[in-house]
């Protein structure tokens, strides 16, 4: 096989814990994002738009959505013969099985896969992070700096530092020092989670760290085991826009972004487009009943509510009568009529039956969840049916599919959560 | 299946104006996001057809790059899948298609090499949804040579089709081409199966003696002598032949019912992707009754009409009953009425264009105002 100069590892096994009920069922960089994507979408547009044609996507928690939305690769153009999307997932070895441990534990158990391209350079990224970023630039300057490993770092404010693997780099850019979430920073260079290794020194390092710890990790372990060695690491600096979308808040904050007319986020550039699975391509309708503004809306919603400051995924139904505000609708969802929903996310297929209010009365905390729910917005899971006449509450969770006896006189107080477990859990 | 597909998309229509003066009327804008081509394609593809051919003609390049992979139908296969066939120079053969028999029979070998005992003919510019299967059923049933599907049209220009009059059990007696006067209402939608060692005979007989058409030299010339009959299709149909076909076409999309026959109902209408953002909704943006495509940007009031991709339209500008082409550019102050904005035009703050309900004024593609 022809020898590739990079391929890309795409950590995609993470949970997203935080993100509460939306990554219940899929893993985080499955959860839909900005209308028509899921989050995976931006990573893997990255690399094709990069030049990187070789993808193995690392699976692990909750595959299901992800393996389909991904399938061969085609919405990338990454169904090649030589090379293309491979989906690793953890596998049985002889005997016996292992999950994987870490995320440099997760690339260790696929040395194989990559020998198999036998690369010069890694690039390792995860599958949870909206941006836009060419990392051939940033292989570009790993060949320059002739270094072992090169890792993106984006300048965060000093207060925002302790939250994040911070990077003590010289004047040229050369690491001396890695600290993770370091109580007092002595720098503001925030590690992005995207390297660029060359392979043969990664190899070795993942060789000998993993005899060392079974659940290795590139920030914990990889990254100080190569400054031990004085191996020679250089940051390279990112000043464009970066999301971590991991709690509810930044999630729903960061989808809002998305729809001011002039957004620090731009979609709609032509050179660097995001590529995603839709099913098919239709169009959207808005009907004479409709009122519709600064919203995104994407291929086949049908509009007959008032909608404002919304994002509305794939195939929504909105229909008459029904007041939208402030919310995330995700794909397949439908709204009956006359409803009115403010502050909420509601996830792939569900159902809101006729009248019924979300969002309403006093900002109480999720009693259940207090640290997921707690910024008032209501989160509704996906496959979710919700029957008519009923009145939700603020920062309350819904999951299931519900019947008016589930509710206490029609009503599910603010803070309070109504989980039905389904035959499929 | 037991049929191949042959897709006529070679067509230039005049009546279709400076809409097709660069495309072939297959390749026409419909519905906000696909081309007249796609429902024919995709009714192949959804009728289980795996071997499909397209023969274009005339300004084919927009088909070609519509056309550039396969996979969108279904139809990226090792056995079978798509075939384009355009016209070719060699040695002994220097002519364009002379008529559709022509189209076919240049392409002969596409036939010889295939096992398949039927084939399905039908142009592609016509825009419904039908399972070619069960007209299949009806053709082997009734043990027929050549099936065409028809339909009852009640307020149309019949004289612009060719009418067909049947007996009792739906076998055809005479068939018109653009009669004068209509015997009948019952026209032929162009779409034929017929079995595929029969259309090789027919095309080895006719071509010789210099005939090269489907309708005049083969059904017509045929009627008496073979066992035609007649299929009705009761379904949604509309021909992409004139201006105003193309507009209502478009317009029948903001009714429910149509609408959600094609995009809601499987099986789906197939196109290629286009990979643009959500559409972008802004303060000043009032839209009714409108069909919108994807990663348009909108600020201005849009009324009973269908937009397409990637559409920009500014501030205070108002569009009514009008159909506005891929990336065009409507500045602020503008008022649009009545009329077809082909793909990239643009214009500039505070123009107006302005048609009528009958002959909705059309802007040519590219053009600046």
């Amino acid at each position: 096989m022809r020898r590739k100069e990079i391929i890309a590892m795409l950590l995609a096994g993470g949970q997203g814990s935080r993100l509460g009920i939306l990554s219940k069922t899929k893993a985080k960089p499955a959860v839909s994002f900005g209308g028509k994507y899921r989050i995976i979408d931006f990573p893997l547009s990255n690399c094709v738009n990069s030049g990187i044609d070789t993808v193995g996507i690392l699976t692990q928690y909750q595959p299901l959505i992800l393996n389909r939305h991904i399938g061969i690769g085609i919405p990338w153009d990454l169904d090649r013969p030589n090379g293309g999307v491979t989906i690793l997932a953890p596998h049985l070895k002889g005997t016996q099985g292992e999950w994987y441990s870490g995320t440099a534990n997760a690339i260790y158990q696929n040395i194989s896969y990559i020998d198999s391209y036998n690369p010069e350079y890694v690039l390792i990224i995860s599958g949870d992070h909206i941006y836009k970023m060419d990392y051939s630039k940033m292989l570009e300057f790993h060949k320059e700096k002739k270094c072992d490993a090169t890792i993106a770092v984006l300048e965060v404010g000093w207060d925002e530092a302790k939250r994040f693997g911070i990077m003590n780099a010289d004047e040229s850019g050369k690491i001396y020092e890695f600290e993770e979430k370091p109580q007092n920073p002595k720098s503001n260079l925030a590690s992005m989670g995207i390297y660029i290794f060359t392979w043969d020194k990664l190899r070795n390092n993942l060789i000998n760290d993993n005899k060392i710890h079974n659940d290795s990790d590139f920030g914990k372990h990889i990254i100080p085991l190569m400054l031990n060695e004085n191996q020679k690491i250089y940051a390279y600096r990112f000043n464009s826009y970066w999301k971590d979308v991991g709690t509810i808040e930044s999630y729903w904050n960061a989808n809002m972004e998305l729809i001011k007319t002039l957004p620090s986020f731009n979609l709609y550039e032509d050179f660097w487009k995001i590529y995603t699975q839709t099913d098919h391509q239709t169009p959207q309708y808005i009907s004479n009943t409709a009122d519709v503004n600064t919203c995104i809306i994407s291929e086949g919603c049908e509009v007959y509510g008032r909608v404002y400051n919304c994002v509305l995924g794939y195939n929504v139904v909105v229909e008459e009568g029904t007041f939208l505000k402030d919310s995330i609708i995700m794909e397949n969802t439908v709204i009956k009529k006359n409803c009115s929903i403010e502050r909420c996310i509601i996830d792939e297929n569900s159902f809101v039956g006729e009248n019924t209010k979300i969002g309403v009365g006093e900002n109480i905390i999720n009693k259940l969840e207090p640290k997921i729910y707690n910024t008032g917005i209501s989160v509704i899971g996906e496959n979710t049916f919700i029957p008519e006449n009923i009145t939700i509450g603020k920062n309350c969770v819904v999951s299931g599919k519900t019947t008016s006896n589930d509710y206490i006189n029609n009503n599910l107080c603010s803070g309070e959560s109504l989980i039905i477990k389904g035959a499929s859990l | 299946m037991k049929a191949i597909g042959i897709i006529l998309a070679g067509g230039n229509n005049e009546k279709l104006d400076a809409l097709t003066s660069n495309r072939a009327a297959a390749a026409m804008p419909i519905g906000g996001c696909y081309r007249a081509l796609d429902f024919t394609l995709s009714n192949m593809s959804n009728s289980g057809v795996n071997k499909v051919s397209v023969i274009t003609q005339y300004n084919s390049r927009s088909l070609h790059d519509h056309l550039s992979s396969a996979k969108w139908w279904n139809l990226g296969r090792k056995y079978g899948g798509l075939f384009v066939f355009s016209p070719y120079l060699s040695n002994n053969n220097s002519f364009w298609f002379r008529g559709t028999a022509d189209a076919i029979y240049q392409n002969l070998s596409y036939l010889t090499r295939s096992n398949e005992p039927y084939v399905i003919i039908a142009p592609g510019n016509s825009i419904y949804k039908m399972d070619y299967e069960e007209a299949l059923d009806f053709h082997i049933e009734n043990q027929a040579d050549i099936t065409i599907v028809s339909k009852k049209l009640y307020e149309e220009n019949l004289h612009e089709y060719g009418v067909m009059q049947v007996d009792e059990n739906n076998r055809l007696i005479d068939f018109e081409e653009k009669p004068i006067e209509p015997q009948s209402n019952l026209v032929s939608l162009g779409i034929y199966i017929i079995s595929r060692t029969l259309l090789i005979n027919l095309l080895e007989s006719i071509l010789p003696q210099g005939r090269y058409n489907l309708v005049e030299d083969i059904i017509i010339r045929y009627r008496k002598k073979l066992k035609i009959m007649s299929y009705e299709f009761n379904g949604y149909w509309k021909n992409i032949n004139c201006v105003k076909s193309y507009f209502d076409a478009n317009m029948d999309f903001l009714n429910k019912d149509i609408r959600y026959m094609f995009t809601k109902k499987y099986p789906f209408i197939e196109t290629k992707p286009k990979d643009e953002p959500p559409t972008k909704y802004n303060v000043g943006a009032k839209i009714k009754d409108s069909l919108i495509g994807i990663g348009s940007i909108l600020n201005g009031y849009v009324e009973h009409s269908v937009l397409f991709n990637k559409v920009y339209t500014g501030e205070n500008t108002s569009i009514k009953n009008s159909i506005i082409m891929n990336k065009s550019y409507i500045g602020n102050n503008c008022i649009v009425e009545n009329a077809i904005l082909d793909k990239e035009v643009i214009l500039s703050d505070g123009k107006k264009i302005i048609g009528t309900c009958e002959k909705p004024i059309i802007i040519s593609k590219s053009t600046v105002v």
